[in-house]
């Protein structure tokens, strides 16, 4: 293999905070820190997963990767720009390069246009091509994501789940990105139509040269899609490295806790391993380590001191625990406890 | 390949059936929504309902409970609970026979539990009403009941609102109320598909130990089949309104031999093995109104051929305990397609 490509995705220290309540009733305001100081790098031709629990930020970070979503603070760097330096003008020609899919195929779509429409919209909005050459782009994405030059002329609502999936990724096709974020774009559909998209969104990135940021809360979907993976828990990254290090070699004692609970269809009938207690609130995160209300592992130590995300081995994984395994195994969270660290 | 533990449960003789379905069928407006649906329920036995969106998964279980809307026409053969035919029963009957010796859960507890009433009231009403005990009991009952399911400090979230509770307590506080008055059959429609990863567990983890402790015999209900593998003693998969194939639990996921099973199996990504590239059944499911003709899987089966069309598949055996309904059984071999 050669070297590997400079990143075309840059984050550093990435932070958000949401303060909800509170005001002039009802006292000081309640800060959720959504995104805490979260660092990544994503090369081109890459797909970096980024699995989690509901509320744990994955919304929010992908959002604040294209602006859409100002960051509280941090920087994004996309080949090498950095995107907060950019006024309204420069940033709008930017994102041609970089797009978003969500979950709801419902709500993205304007139910008075038509799926051609749709489709051509952002070249229309960007001043991009002719009438003709916009015809002719369309009748090229609705080939790309498997519709029928036929459908251009259809509504939106007369689409299957996963046929309006189909028009998304068109849409965000339309302008030739470079990188897309995912934010569960296959969840919300069946299993049968969740693997048409899945296959779909793997063949366009070997044909289109895509790279992926993407988010789902299914470990299933998540190993099979991506090269690496982040792992996150309240707002923070607690573990980092690729697909194979994270599912078969996990070090952060939560990271093998959620593969434990995630049910199996290989082990036969078999005891579920719960991790035992609530998620904390987002609004009032346990100090110390975020985990440690629930860690099978938690020490005093982790109780006051937040454990940096630090190398584990030398091969680029990463894990934010004061007792990382080498191997914490998915099935046996206590097997390895590793040298003491912090 | 992988090991599954034979069956424990589901004696081939034995006592008598918790619950006996044959044939039943549900027609609602005129639409065929499900079509001959069959099933027993053993003692402690807990059998996976799996299909997609759609399959008449929830039609057969609100039509066993007889909890369908009143334009719904029901059939069957057959439909016993303990030995009662429920075919006979008053709608006075039906009402002390839910709750009590079957009680049913589902997917968003906001719609099964009452948001204007205490949780620990919904449990106390229960009891009060299928056991004619007095208030003190019932309360105590119901304290206990929160405190069985994993509620901490039940004495005091007896007390609760529903929408006091986190999503994944609220199931808990429904199972409680399910299973109150400790139900022989229970039906449990999605009860973990809305809830994280951890949360549903958890709520799996309480699940088997109640099942365990009381013997259930339980119908789980889930698209899921890592669920349903972990989980089930014996699993049915629908298609379409059918049920297209059941047979053990190990047998359907090392041994599947409908071309849809094995197709849905297959496309499936999974969190331990790798998948370079996934199969995906083509096109979607017919609308219930209008179904293929002949084999209703036919449009998307990789294995059709002209006769399928022609006549509707019945459900065949074609293994120990194990039936499919396909025509074409015998020509796909197990290493071939999906
Ligand atoms: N606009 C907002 N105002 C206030 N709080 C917000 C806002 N958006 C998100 N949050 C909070 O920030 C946290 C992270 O939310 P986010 O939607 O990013 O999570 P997620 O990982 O995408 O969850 P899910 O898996 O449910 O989609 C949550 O606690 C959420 O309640
Ligand atoms: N009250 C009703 N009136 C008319 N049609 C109905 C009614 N309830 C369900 N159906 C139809 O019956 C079919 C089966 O629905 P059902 O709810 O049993 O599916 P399911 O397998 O439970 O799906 P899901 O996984 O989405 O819950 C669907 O086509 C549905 O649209
Ligand atoms: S730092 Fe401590 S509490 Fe946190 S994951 Fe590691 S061992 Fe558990
Ligand atoms: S009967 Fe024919 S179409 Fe139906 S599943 Fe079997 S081979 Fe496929
Ligand atoms: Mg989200
Ligand atoms: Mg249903």
């Amino acid at each position: 293999m050669q070297d590997p490509l400079p990143p075309l995705l840059r984050v550093q220290d990435l932070h958000k905070e949401f303060s909800s309540g509170g005001g002039w009733l009802g006292g000081a305001p309640r800060v959720v820190r959504a995104v805490d100081r979260v660092s990544f790098e994503v090369r081109a031709g890459e797909t970096l997963g980024v699995v989690g629990e509901s509320g744990c930020g994955k919304t929010t970070l992908g959002r604040m990767v294209l602006r859409l979503l100002e960051a509280t603070s941090g920087k994004v760097e996309f080949d090498g720009t950095d995107l907060g330096g950019l006024d309204a003008a420069r940033m709008r020609a930017m994102r041609r390069n970089m797009q978003i899919i969500f979950q709801d195929p419902f709500g993205a779509l304007n139910p008075r246009m038509t799926v051609g429409e749709l489709i051509v919209e952002p070249l229309v909005i960007h001043g991009v091509g002719t009438p003709a050459s916009r015809q002719a782009r369309l009748d090229e994405l609705l080939g790309l994501v498997g519709l029928a030059p036929y459908h251009a002329a259809r509504f939106a609502h007369e689409f299957s789940g996963g046929q309006r999936q189909r028009i998304c990724i068109a849409r965000a096709l339309a302008l030739n990105p470079r990188f897309i974020v995912c934010d569960e774009a296959a969840s919300a559909l069946d299993v049968s139509i969740q693997a048409q998209i899945l296959n779909l969104l793997q063949d366009l990135k070997q044909s289109l040269g895509l790279t992926y940021l993407f988010i789902s809360h299914d470990l299933g979907v998540i190993r099979h899609i991506s090269d690496r993976v982040m792992v996150m828990y309240l707002g923070q990254v607690v573990e980092m490295g690729s697909k194979h290090q994270i599912f078969d070699a996990p070090s952060h004692p939560y990271t093998a806790a959620l593969l434990r609970a995630s049910p199996s269809r290989n082990r036969g009938k078999t005891r579920f391993a719960a991790i035992k207690g609530d998620l904390p609130s987002p609004a009032n995160p346990p100090p110390g380590c975020r985990f440690h209300t629930r860690c099978p592992l938690a020490q005093p130590v982790c109780r006051t001191t937040p454990p940096p995300l630090m190398p584990v081995g030398a091969s680029g994984q990463s894990a934010a625990c004061h007792f990382p395994g080498s191997d914490r195994g998915p099935l046996d969270p206590g097997k390895t406890v590793g040298a003491m660290g912090g | 390949m992988t090991q599954h533990p034979p069956s424990l449960a589901s004696p081939v003789a034995g006592p008598a059936p918790l619950l006996e379905v044959a044939d039943l069928s549900v027609r609602i407006g005129g639409v065929p929504i499900i079509d001959k649906v069959s099933m027993t329920l053993r003692e402690g036995e807990v059998v996976g309902l799996v299909g997609e969106s759609g399959s008449g998964k929830s039609v057969s279980s609100l039509a066993i409970m007889r909890l369908l809307p009143k334009e719904a026409e029901i059939t069957a053969s057959r439909l016993r609970l303990l030995g009662e035919d429920l075919l006979q029963a008053s709608e006075r009957r039906y009402e002390q026979l839910r709750g009590s010796a079957i009680a049913m859960i589902f997917q968003e507890p906001m719609t099964a539990l009452n948001p204007v009433l205490t949780v620990g009231e919904q449990i106390i009403e229960t009891v009060i009403r299928h056991e004619g005990v007095g208030r003190r009991v019932a309360r105590a009952r119901a304290i206990d009941a929160l405190g069985r399911v994993g509620i901490p400090a039940a004495a005091q979230r007896v007390d609760d609102y529903p929408h006091q509770m986190s999503g994944g307590m609220r199931q808990r506080a429904m199972i409680a109320v399910a299973l109150a008055c400790q139900p022989r059959v229970l039906i449990a429609d999605e009860p973990t598909t809305a809830l994280d990863v951890t949360i549903q567990a958890q709520i799996l983890e309480l699940l088997q130990d109640l099942q365990e402790e009381y013997r259930m015999g339980t119908v789980m209900i889930t698209h899921d089949l890592g669920v349903v593998s972990s989980f089930a003693d014996r699993v049915m998969i629908m298609y379409s309104g059918r049920v297209i194939e059941e047979a053990p639990a190990g047998a359907v996921f090392d041994a599947p031999r409908h071309p849809y099973t094995r197709g849905l199996l297959a496309s499936i990504p999974s969190s331990e093995v790798d998948t370079d590239r996934l199969y995906a059944i083509p096109g979607t499911v017919p609308p219930a109104f209008d179904p293929p003709p002949g084999c209703r899987f036919e449009p998307r089966c990789a294995h059709a051929a002209a006769g399928c069309r022609l006549a509707q598949p019945a459900l065949l055996a074609c293994g120990p305990d194990h039936r499919a309904a396909c025509l074409r059984l015998d020509e796909i071999t197990p290493a071939g397609a999906p």
